[in-house]
């Protein structure tokens, strides 16, 4: 398990990275934590000839909250996540996610950015992101755009990113309500055999707006935008349950691999889905 | 005086002896990063080799290309078996009497076969060398399933088909089909066959033991170095055996063995994968001869997951008679042994399937026939590790299935079940039906220890009120109570019946006492995590009198060690620490004449005590062992030889035979098929307990291997024979979040032929885990109708039983 031989670059400045990337195109790649980029490099699964390391740039690092909005930095690690008092408070979500990411080790490396610009898939951040409907930040050589994570995942490792563009943050509205964020997986630093993310406002008893997204049930991130609907208004009952399950298994396309055949992966999905939105509704 | 004023009790406390937990003396250097494994040996000059591996199943090989692989900066060379050979080393024996390639000879038969060795000045440069050597493969059938071999005209080894298409016999006798490897048979076919016609009930039950992998966290490797001046090999390396090793070597090289010299440094984990020897033990020394340098190989996860030894695959199908009151009649088994492209076992020469005879576990079985098949298929070849070439985990997960099957058919409660069929105390020693004489035991002890300790019978009233809650829609967890008695067969083993290409399977100790009454002793076995520098000094200790702390263990080095077959199977203990007790009695009894001399009585009117001779009768009258070692060097005693040495080599009468009682009580989520160990208790009886702490840390161990292989573990391929389980990401390799807390606890019944009635116990718990793992799961749905669902228990193997059963619904 040796990659292949590569360039290492270590810039101090967006505008080098950027310079980089343009010149070696599709040869070279930013890394970040490195924790999925790496394994992929010594499976020589990826041929990386130009590898950039993100670390040295300033200002990645920080988390905001201000405005009702957080800004997360690209190069926030999940275990920073964890610890940040402020967003525990502010969506508490984030924590229980990050919690049930690989391990202690993976997640003092694994960062925001490189989860959620990786498009494995498997990664968790995505389909937590979509049921936050945050916002990514690019930065390229045409300057700086955001994309809204819903619109980010196209295919498996396929996403809205230009191969130039380097992800700078995600922001995200103060979720309101409230969350859970639910994940079977076979044992501690796997990926989901199932997982779904769940935002819920409650008023008078009723439900009023619900967020949903299920993770590593489809080759992207599937936000259901119809399994939230089927919430709204309702009472959370056995019968919304019911709605909402039948609405997400609609929108999910799960494939058969070592964690398990098509049949059970739905069914899982939609106990693991019951499990999070009445996790969500008891605390919202 | 100290000595004067010091108790009897100071005295044996000082001595930190048998049966005291004695801190491991190895943990101070492994728990601060400084032990020395293979990997860490780094020689002048030294190369790296590594392997191109087939990525087929079985294809024909057909062309290797090495030009743009020699083009590669730091590349050197790049072995096929065309350049082996001309050596007659393209080709090696295995343990087991077939004889394996070394390179791709024309065919692959597994993903991963090596193909070809690329020797470079560093690791990367072999890597990017492989990369760039070009095989043509041309695509074979696969054949994956051993019933399906037997059936098919497609040959896997045309090298063991004659020329006229007959077949000639195998190492262990006639062979059926082209990819039949031998039938092995024990008891009596047809008096079994009449048990099970006239029976009063009778079960029949398939179940198939997965193929798995130890995993070892230390992967395979060598580092094999020719010194071309002196013509001597030195080969350091992870081998459970190391002369055995040095025999191989020197048989398969010509070089004589005095001029082979095999090191095992400290072993990361063996279990067994590390016993055999590999295509890359066999190219690094080749490679050496040829470049005059050392050459290191070292497998990465993958190769090792692949490639080496791997366990059980085992296809078994039961038949167990009894009366209608439970008492068993007799027991029908047949397996179809699925050993891969080569026969790569490690059993004794008689034993092609182990002891698989051991088979009728702990119960009285007066009639009982066994038939096993061994098959090639396009896997990799081992079947080793996890006790695997002893066959002895896949005979008690068979036995304890079956007794659980027939209770489900009685309609009984499987403890009671168990309990009337146990082998009775008083029939010690046991002539089993398939031929093991049992040392002793007392089974129904254990047993009741176990219940008791668990409260069983609230278990029970607690599991029943679960189903009714579960049936009234109260609850999606089902309770499950996992049961297993094992009894183990471990010690191999008496050289009469037992050897390894023809090597008895005795073990050794040779110790030498110094002047000032500290000592070294050097065994004929290597430790790979048991803690034998602790446990064999304290034998030591309680035998001849010097504290434990005074006494330093050596194993591994052929140059030094006396000869023995290594460690795997629980036999260190059993063999190695017999001979250990045997030397150190040697050593007393030349003691006990110089303390006579000293002490100016006869040799008959001392007597040992404790760290002294005492004169009979007058205990201040005493010599110390301290004071008698150093007046063995240094007092002319006539009719003595100065010195105090001694070896033994010690041939064991017989196996001997630990046991064991383990409840677990597992909570099954029905909807996603998790399951959630609430409790597991662990009864052990390894005969004697030389050091309980070190007991407790084997015992933890095993249950988790046989928690990894009951609920997940697995080398899984798909019909293409591609592995599908080849990094940790999909091969389960259970961390401290998947365990549970343990609960041990233990009787002694001592082995009576065992010079201190030691017994083994460091694979008792991985034998005896898995049933009781596996059973917890099967009783949690015996209420909804299951006999027999396969391992391993994953989520969704575990939900496809409750979907069909129908608790879905
Ligand atoms: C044992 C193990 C278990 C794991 N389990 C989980 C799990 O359960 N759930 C989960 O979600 N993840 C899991 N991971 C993955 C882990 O969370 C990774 O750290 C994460 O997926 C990637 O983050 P990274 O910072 O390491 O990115 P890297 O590996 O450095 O990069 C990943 C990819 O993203 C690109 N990239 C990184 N940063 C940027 C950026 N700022 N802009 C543009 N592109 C960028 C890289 O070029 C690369 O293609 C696991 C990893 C391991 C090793």
């Amino acid at each position: 398990m040796i990659p292949a031989a590569f360039d290492y670059y270590r810039p101090t400045k967006m505008d080098d990275v950027i310079a980089l990337l343009k010149e070696h195109g599709d040869d070279a790649r930013v890394m970040a934590g490195g924790h999925s980029l790496i394994p992929m490099m010594k499976l020589r699964m990826a041929e990386i000839p130009h590898l950039i390391d993100l670390q040295a740039i300033d200002g990645l690092n920080e988390i905001s909250i201000k405005d009702g909005q957080i800004t997360i930095g690209a190069m926030v690690t999940q275990h920073d996540l964890i610890n940040h008092a402020g967003l525990e408070a502010a969506a508490p979500i984030l924590r229980e996610a990050a919690l049930q990411i690989a391990d202690p080790q993976v997640r003092y490396m694994g960062t925001v950015g490189g989860n959620v610009a990786n498009g494995d898939p498997g990664n968790d951040m995505p389909g937590l992101m979509q049921c936050l409907d945050a916002t990514f930040a690019l930065v390229g050589p045409g300057g700086e755009r955001s994309v809204a994570a819903r619109d980010f995942y196209e295919a498996a490792y396929m996403t809205a990113r230009e191969d130039e563009e380097v992800l700078t943050s995600v922001s995200i509205p103060v979720p309101q309500g409230g969350y859970a964020y639910e994940k079977q997986k076979r044992k501690i630093g796997d990926y989901a055999t199932a997982a779904a993310a769940v935002q819920i406002v409650k008023e008078d008893g009723k439900c009023t707006a619900a967020s949903i997204a299920m993770t590593n049930l489809s080759d992207t991130p599937i936000y259901s935008a119809d399994a939230g609907a089927a919430l709204v208004g309702t009472a959370v009952d056995a019968a919304a349950l019911t709605a909402a399950k039948a609405a997400m298994l609609g929108d999910i396309d799960p494939t058969e691999d070592n964690r398990g055949p098509v049949a059970f992966k739905k069914h899982v999905a939609g106990v693991i889905l019951a499990r999070a939105i009445e996790r969500a509704w008891s605390r919202a | 005086m100290k000595d004067e004023v010091e108790s009897r009790d100071d005295r044996v406390a000082n001595l930190k002896g048998m049966g005291c937990s004695r801190k491991r003396v190895e943990d101070a250097r492994f728990t601060q990063g400084k032990g020395n494994y293979v990997d860490d040996i780094k020689l002048d000059g030294m190369l790296f080799g590594d392997f191109v591996r087939s990525p087929y199943a079985h294809a024909r090989v057909t062309n290797i290309d090495t030009e743009e692989a020699l083009k590669v900066p730091g590349v050197l060379a790049v072995l096929t078996a065309a350049d082996l050979e001309p050596l007659g080393l393209h080709w090696m024996p295995t343990l087991a009497g077939d004889k394996q390639m070394v390179l791709a000879d024309g065919k692959v038969l597994f993903q991963g076969q090596e193909v070809a060795f690329v020797v470079a000045e560093d690791r990367f440069a072999a890597a990017d060398g492989i990369e760039a050597v070009e095989v043509d493969y041309e695509e074979l059938p696969v054949i994956v399933d051993p019933f399906e071999a037997l059936k098919t005209d497609v040959v896997l080894r045309e090298d063991l088909v004659a020329q006229d298409g007959s077949i000639p016999d195998g190492a262990h006798g006639p062979r059926t089909h082209p990819n039949h490897i031998f039938t092995w048979e024990a008891g009596e076919k047809e008096a079994t066959q009449q048990v099970l016609d006239n029976a009063e009930v009778l079960v029949e039950e398939s179940m198939y033991y997965h193929r798995t992998h130890p995993c070892p966290l230390e992967t395979c490797g060598c580092v094999a170095s020719m010194d071309k001046v002196n013509g001597k090999l030195t080969l350091w390396g992870t081998f459970q055996a190391p002369h055995a090793i040095r025999t191989v070597v020197s048989l398969i090289s010509g070089i004589e063995e005095h001029n082979i010299r095999v090191v095992s440094p400290d072993i990361g984990g063996g279990f067994g994968n590390k016993v055999g020897a590999y295509p890359g033990y066999v190219c690094s020394v080749v490679a050496s001869i040829v470049t005059g340098k050392p050459v290191k190989w070292i497998e990465d996860r993958m190769d090792n997951l692949m490639t080496t030894a791997f366990a059980r695959d085992y296809h078994m199908t039961g038949k167990i008679s009894a009366t209608k009151e439970g008492k068993i009649t007799g027991l029908h088994c047949h397996v179809t042994a699925d050993h891969g492209g080569f026969d790569a076992c490690a059993d004794p020469t008689k034993f092609p399937a182990g002891f698989m005879n051991i088979c009728t576990g702990s119960y009285d079985i007066p009639t009982a026939f066994l038939e096993v098949d061994g098959v090639y298929t396009n896997k990799a070849p081992g079947g080793v590790s996890y006790r695997c070439s002893f066959r002895v985990t896949e005979a008690v997960y068979f036995i304890e299935r079956m007794v659980e099957v027939l209770a489900i058919e009685l309609g009984m409660d499987a403890a009671e079940l168990r309990r009337i069929n146990f082998i009775k105390k008083e029939q010690f020693p046991y002539k089993a039906a398939l031929g093991w004489e049992y040392d002793s035991g007392d089974y129904h002890t254990a047993w009741d220890k176990a219940l008791t300790s668990v409260d069983y019978d609230g278990l029970r009233a607690e599991q029943a009120q679960r189903v009714e809650d579960f049936k009234a829609g109260k609850t999606r967890k089902l309770m499950g109570v996992g049961l297993s008695f094992f009894t183990e067969i471990v010690g191999a083993g008496p050289v009469k019946n037992c050897d390894i290409l023809g090597l008895g399977m005795f073990d050794s100790c040779e110790i030498r006492i110094h002047p000032t009454g500290s000592a070294i002793a050097r065994l004929g076995t290597i430790s790979q995590g048991q803690g034998h520098a602790t446990t064999f000094a304290q034998i030591l200790a309680s035998e001849i009198g010097l504290p434990a702390d005074s006494i330093t263990i050596e194993e591994g080095d052929t140059d030094t060690a006396p000869y023995g077959l290594g460690t795997y199977g629980s036999r260190s203990t059993p063999v190695a620490g017999a001979a250990t007790a045997m030397a150190g009695r040697k050593i007393r009894a030349k003691a006990q004449m110089i303390a006579a001399y000293l002490l100016e009585v006869h040799d008959n009117d001392v007597e040992f005590d404790v760290d002294r001779f005492v004169v009979k009768g007058a205990p201040e009258k005493f010599k110390t062992m301290k004071e008698i070692a150093f007046a063995a060097y240094n007092q002319a005693i006539p009719g003595i030889e100065p010195g105090l040495e001694a070896v033994s080599y010690y041939d064991p009468p017989n196996m001997t035979y630990p046991f064991g009682a383990y409840v677990c009580v597992m909570d099954i989520d029905v909807d996603t098929g998790v399951p959630e160990i609430r409790r597991f208790y662990a009864l052990d009886d390894c005969g004697t307990r030389i050091n309980p702490m070190i007991i407790e840390g084997q015992v933890h161990g095993g249950l988790t291997e046989a928690l990894a292989v009951a609920l997940g573990q697995e080398i899984a391929y798909d019909d293409m024979g591609n592995v599908k389980t080849g990094t940790l990401m999909d091969f389960f390799l259970p961390t401290a979040w998947e365990v549970p807390n343990y609960e041990t606890d233990h009787t002694v019944t001592p082995s009576p032929h065992h010079p201190i009635g030691a017994k083994g116990v460091g694979e008792s718990p991985h034998v005896g885990g898995v049933p009781c793992f596996s059973n917890a799961v099967h009783d949690a749905f015996r209420a909804f109708g299951l006999r027999q669902t396969n391992m391993p228990h994953d989520h969704w193997r575990i939900w496809k039983t409750a979907n069909e059963l129908g608790l879905h619904d």
